[in-house]
């Protein structure tokens, strides 16, 4: 018995012990995800406006979002596009740059410090200077274009164009991938291209079988990141539509946001919208766990059907 | 426990838990109100005010209000804005105002239905002040909701027409339009394309032309925007079909949707020195008081006239009348010196003094009708035209709904897309909108 006792202070002291270490970890995650987590599931059944103590309202807030919001649709067909399209040039436009970067033999350093410079950007300074030089009645960039005869587009002005236009914003701050893929690029066993150059293996050949395959934990970690950060795009839609609409908003008047014609309406912003200008927390909190339960079903997709990307051992 | 595995005792622990870590964020403040207003206190007033000359004014005011009442010291927070205000509100504690003033008129149906500010109605009883008879009728409407008086005017915005009195002289044009009608044939005289653009448009009627928003347009008819039961009429009203009509045969008569907006993509802003109807690239505009000051602090050269807004034909009796908006003042129901607080909201609402003091230093409409005809107001003589379209009975203002201005924002969507072109059958359009209405509506309740 005494023996069974002593092994048990013992084990006992070891689950403490344990739990001491994992405490720091387990409050954290008890008190900045876990409870913010199921108060959202809570309260997306709920009327709540921030004010009255909250009452229970089933699914209707659901219904709300999908049936009856008319902005919920719009704003999910943009964070997607966002998701696929921005996400996609991005990562290719970081790597070809990184890739370019690292050929380059003499001016490596200004051509970093150039490519890495407008990613430290602040995100507003940023989008008004991109809305000021893609102003299709005043900007330099359409000025250009007509001189060259080229149809100048309405850029943030027209909703066809609004989302390509930051696109061409986000891959201006490409600096972050570029830097990482460069460390990635450089990182390529020496002896492995050897090789494949004796072998007759073509540039194509050479990127596909061995820079690839040596990168692609890094691009799947670009991948991965960037559609979290496409799920979470807020300030520059909304920067870019309410400077490019000319509307600030004044005394009575509302502004919503995804000028023009809902095109750069995210799901971020609708969170904000529905909760803190609407009081209609209940709604915030379903736009929320569909914006959640996006960003987990993306990234299960993608670390379950890698293609290849990640190696064994990786 | 016995019957009950551990695993569902700890579901119910945490369950149980959750329920109450959330509903203790929830509960309401007690409204305060027990506090002694004739002893030595200090309360927290917040403002939105941030420009050097209306922060000056609010100082003033204060100053004048610590003078009247010695023992009570006002800590002023100024440069807030409403979101900040909205959270303040919900969360109370020692640093959060006793009072606020705040410039969206769209925010007082969410603060009176969900009780964010006090009904001040009793206070005023008790005060023997009649708001019906201190305020102008559109600002008395705009401060409250369904029977609760949770807001006050504080200074207020008029909607009238600026115009240019050197391209009237070259286009012959006489005297300011007086109905929609010859602002229409006014606007097509004024406008003068250069190529596929123009050196000078007569006026740009497209929303997001600024204070060109849907409900500054109905002002001018009449709108009711909703029934005795609170549904929606904007599909019945016929002042909302008829403002929607004239709206889109201005776009159309004056170069259509996409010439228009590719004009308007090169404008300069509406708070810029470049506004376009201080460069003179528009000739009239819709506009409140403010965009005097700063029409003529932009010295541009031409002659301002300021005029009220025109009426539709059938309304011509009515002109002077005009949009009604502004600023609001209200107590903090999280508040613990309500008692003081109110001391200070009546002083700077309806003093008249204080009223046309702040009125001066920030040049706004006074949002009292004493204040309005006082002789100590001090303005251009052209500021004289707003003053009248705030004291006019038939003024007009969008009334106060329980989930703020989202039936505004509704109401203007549809108006993009009828003026673009995308919806082409009105009146299935405004169907459409007033059932988008009533959803948010209940959606709110």
């Amino acid at each position: 018995m005494a023996t069974t006792h002593t092994l048990r202070a013992k084990h006992r002291r070891s689950r403490l012990r344990t739990l001491a270490f994992l405490s720091p970890w387990l409050i954290g995650f008890t008190v900045f995800f876990a409870y913010p987590m199921i108060s959202t599931v809570y309260f997306s059944f709920m009327h709540y406006d921030g004010f009255k103590p909250p009452t229970w309202v089933g699914t209707k807030n659901w219904k709300y979002v999908f049936e009856s919001y008319p902005f919920f649709w719009p704003a999910l067909r943009n964070t997607l596009w966002l998701v696929v399209i921005m996400v996609t040039l991005r990562v290719l436009f970081g790597l070809g740059i990184g890739m370019l970067i690292t050929k380059i033999k003499t001016g490596t350093g200004v051509f970093r410090t150039l490519f890495y410079l407008p990613y430290l950007a602040p995100p507003v300074a940023a989008t008004m200077a991109f809305t000021f030089l893609l102003n299709p009645g005043t900007g330099p960039v359409n000025s250009i274009l007509e001189k060259a005869g080229i149809p100048a587009p309405g850029w943030f002005n027209d909703p066809s164009w609004s989302k390509p236009a930051l696109t061409l914003m986000f891959l201006w701050g490409v600096g972050d991938l570029m830097v990482i893929f460069m460390a990635a690029l450089l990182d390529v066993p020496k002896d492995q291209y050897e090789a494949a150059e004796l072998d007759g293996a073509s540039a194509w050949q050479r990127f596909r079988f061995v820079t690839l395959p040596n990168i692609s934990p890094i691009i799947m970690f670009a991948v991965v990141t960037g559609v979290i950060a496409a799920m979470q795009c807020y300030t520059q839609p909304l920067v870019a539509g309410k400077v490019a609409s000319g509307v600030i908003q004044g005394a009575g008047t509302m502004f919503q946001p995804g000028y023009p014609e809902h095109s750069t309406l995210t799901l971020p912003q609708l969170v904000y919208n529905l909760g803190f200008q609407r009081f209609d927390y209940g709604s915030a909190c379903v736009v929320a766990l569909v914006l959640f339960a996006l960003s987990m079903a993306f990234t299960a997709l993608l670390m379950r059907r890698r293609g290849g990307l990640i190696q064994a051992g990786d | 426990m016995p019957g009950i595995s551990r695993k569902v005792a700890a579901a119910l622990a945490v369950s149980a838990s959750t329920a109450l870590l959330a509903t203790a964020c929830t509960g309401q403040s007690s409204s305060g109100g027990t506090d002694d207003a004739s002893k030595d206190t200090t309360i927290t007033f917040w403002h939105a005010w941030s420009a050097p000359n209306e922060v000056a004014g609010v100082k003033a005011l204060i100053a004048g209000f610590e003078k009247a009442h010695p023992n009570i010291h006002v800590n002023v927070v100024g440069n807030m804005t409403d979101d900040k205000m909205n959270q303040a509100l919900r969360a109370g504690g020692s640093k959060a105002p006793d009072v606020i003033s705040s410039f969206t008129t769209n925010g007082v149906g969410k603060f009176c239905s969900s009780g964010a500010l006090v009904d001040l109605g009793p206070l005023f009883e008790k005060s023997g002040i009649d708001p019906a008879t201190t305020f102008p009728k559109a600002m008395s409407e705009y401060t409250q909701y369904d029977g609760n008086r949770c807001a006050v005017p504080l200074l207020g915005d008029a909607y009238g027409l600026y115009y240019n009195k050197t391209a009237f002289k070259k286009a012959g044009i006489t005297s300011p339009p007086k109905t929609w009608s010859e602002f229409e044939a006014d606007a097509r005289k004024l406008t003068i394309s250069k190529g596929d653009t123009y050196s000078q448009l007569g006026f740009m009627p497209n929303y997001h032309g600024w204070e060109t928003t849907t409900e500054h347009y109905m002002g001018q008819f009449g709108p009711t925007y909703f029934d005795s039961s609170g549904k929606s009429t904007i599909a019945t009203d016929p002042a909302v079909s008829a403002a929607f009509t004239l709206q889109k045969k201005l776009v159309d008569d004056l170069g259509g949707f996409k010439k228009l907006e590719k004009f308007r993509s090169g404008l300069g802003d509406e708070w810029g020195p470049k506004h376009p109807f201080q460069t003179g690239q528009v000739a009239m505009q819709l506009d409140g008081e403010w965009r005097l000051g700063m029409a003529l602090d932009a010295k541009p050269d031409f002659e301002i006239g300021v005029a009220p807004l025109p009426v539709p034909d059938d309304q011509a009796d009515q002109y002077g009348k005009g949009y009604i908006t502004g600023t609001i003042a209200g107590i903090a129901a999280t508040s613990k010196k309500q008692n003081a607080a109110w001391e200070l909201v009546k002083y700077i609402t309806t003093d008249t003094d204080a009223v046309v003091g702040f009125s001066n230093a920030i040049h706004n409409v006074p949002s009292t009708l004493a204040a309005l005809k006082s002789p100590k107001l001090k303005y251009d003589p052209r500021f004289k035209t707003f003053l009248d379209i705030a004291a006019n009975p038939n003024s007009s203002t969008s009334p106060a709904s329980i989930n703020g201005g989202v039936y505004l924002t509704t109401i203007q969507e549809l108006g993009y897309d009828y003026e673009s072109g995308k919806v082409t059958d009105l009146k299935a359009g405004l169907k459409k909108a007033a059932a988008q209405i009533d959803t948010d509506i209940a959606q709110a309740k």
